[in-house]
C-alpha cells in the first residue's frame, strides 16, 4: 500500500501532469528568494573584516558549488532507482540534470576562480577542492557525452546510470576535501555542525540564495524532465490530453 | 551610489561573478522551456500524423 505513490511517481502521464502543477510554485519560490537574497547580500550584509565587499561574490559562488554537489546526487540516486525498478520517469529525470549541474559546476569554478584570484592572488591552484571540483564537471560532461553518444535510449539510459553512480564517490571528497586535506579552500561556514561562523545578516542571505537556487533547480528540472518524458513516449496516446492541457495554459 | 557600484574596490570581481552567475540562470530557464517546446511540438506533430493515417 505504501508504495502505491511510488509506482504513481512512475506513471508518465501522471507525473507529466503532478510536474505541469508544481513548476510554477517552485518557479515563483526560486525568484522571490533569489530576489530577497541578492539584494540582502549585497546590500544589507555587512562587509566582511578581512575581505571587505569581495567576499560578496559568496552569495552566487556558495549556491552554484551547493548545486553542483545536490544536482549529481539527485541525478545519481534517481539514475539508480531508474536502473533497479526499470523506471523510465526517474531515467528521465536523471537525463534531465546532467547539463543544470554542469552548468552551475562552471559556475562555481569561475566564481571561484574570480574569488581566488584577489584574495589568494592566483585563478588556479591544483588543490584538493579546486581539483575534486573540476572532476566533478568532466563526470558530468563524460555523462552527457556519453548518452550522446548511444543511440538507442535504453542502453544509454543503463550504460549513463552506471557512470552516475560510480561517479558519486566523488561527491563526499569534495565536500571533504577541505578538512581531510590542507587546502587553500576555506572551511565550510554553513554546513557544519555547532554554531556557524557568520553573524546573521551575512548568513541570511546565503541561506535564502541557497534555497532559491534549490527551488530554481526543482523547476527547471521539472520542465525539462516533461520534455525528456514526452520524447521517451513514442507509442503513447496520453499525450493527447496532457498537451491539450498545455496548450490551454498556453 | 557610486560607492555601492565600486563594491570597496573589489568591483572587478563581484560584478563579473554576479553577471556570470545571472546569464547561466537565464540560460538554463531559456534551454529548459525550449527543450520542452519542442518535445511538445514533436509530439503534436506525431499525433497529428497518427490521426491523418486513420
Amino acid at each position: 500500500m505504501a508504495w502505491v505513490w511510488f509506482h504513481r511517481f512512475g506513471s508518465p502521464p501522471h507525473f507529466y501532469r503532478l510536474a505541469t502543477t508544481l513548476t510554477p510554485w517552485f518557479a515563483w519560490a526560486a525568484a522571490l528568494l533569489c530576489t530577497v537574497g541578492v539584494i540582502g547580500g549585497l546590500v544589507f550584509a555587512p562587509p566582511d573584516y578581512q575581505q571587505g565587499d569581495g567576499f560578496r561574490i559568496i552569495y552566487v559562488h556558495a549556491p552554484s558549488a551547493w548545486l553542483s554537489l545536490m544536482v549529481y546526487v539527485v541525478m545519481a540516486a534517481s539514475a539508480a532507482v531508474g536502473l533497479v525498478w526499470r523506471m523510465n520517469v526517474a531515467h528521465a529525470i536523471a537525463a534531465s540534470c546532467a547539463s543544470i549541474g554542469a552548468s552551475f559546476t562552471a559556475v562555481a569554478l569561475v566564481t571561484g576562480m574570480l574569488w581566488g584570484r584577489r584574495m589568494w592572488g592566483t585563478y588556479w591552484e591544483w588543490d584538493p577542492r579546486l581539483t575534486s571540483e573540476l572532476l566533478l564537471l568532466f563526470l558530468y560532461l563524460g555523462y552527457i557525452g556519453l548518452r550522446n553518444a548511444i543511440d538507442d535510449t535504453g542502453r544509454a539510459d543503463r550504460a549513463s546510470a552506471v557512470l552516475a553512480i560510480v561517479g558519486v564517490v566523488n561527491v563526499p571528497i569534495i565536500h571533504y576535501s577541505v578538512i581531510w586535506w590542507n587546502s587553500l579552500h576555506q572551511a565550510p561556514s554553513v554546513m557544519k555542525f555547532g554554531k556557524p561562523t557568520m553573524v546573521p545578516s551575512m548568513l541570511v542571505p546565503l541561506l535564502v540564495m541557497l534555497a532559491g537556487f534549490t527551488a530554481l533547480f526543482v523547476a527547471l528540472l521539472l520542465v525539462r524532465a516533461r520534455g525528456e518524458v514526452l520524447r521517451r513516449e513514442r507509442n503513447a496516446r496520453w499525450p493527447v490530453e496532457a498537451l491539450a492541457l498545455a496548450l490551454h495554459e498556453a | 551610489m557610486l560607492q555601492f557600484l565600486q563594491m570597496g574596490g573589489y568591483a572587478v570581481f563581484v560584478w563579473p561573478s554576479y553577471a556570470l552567475t545571472a546569464a547561466v540562470v537565464g540560460l538554463n530557464i531559456y534551454w529548459a522551456r525550449r527543450s520542452l517546446r519542442d518535445a511538445q511540438a514533436q509530439t503534436r506533430r506525431r499525433l497529428a500524423s497518427v490521426r491523418a493515417d486513420r
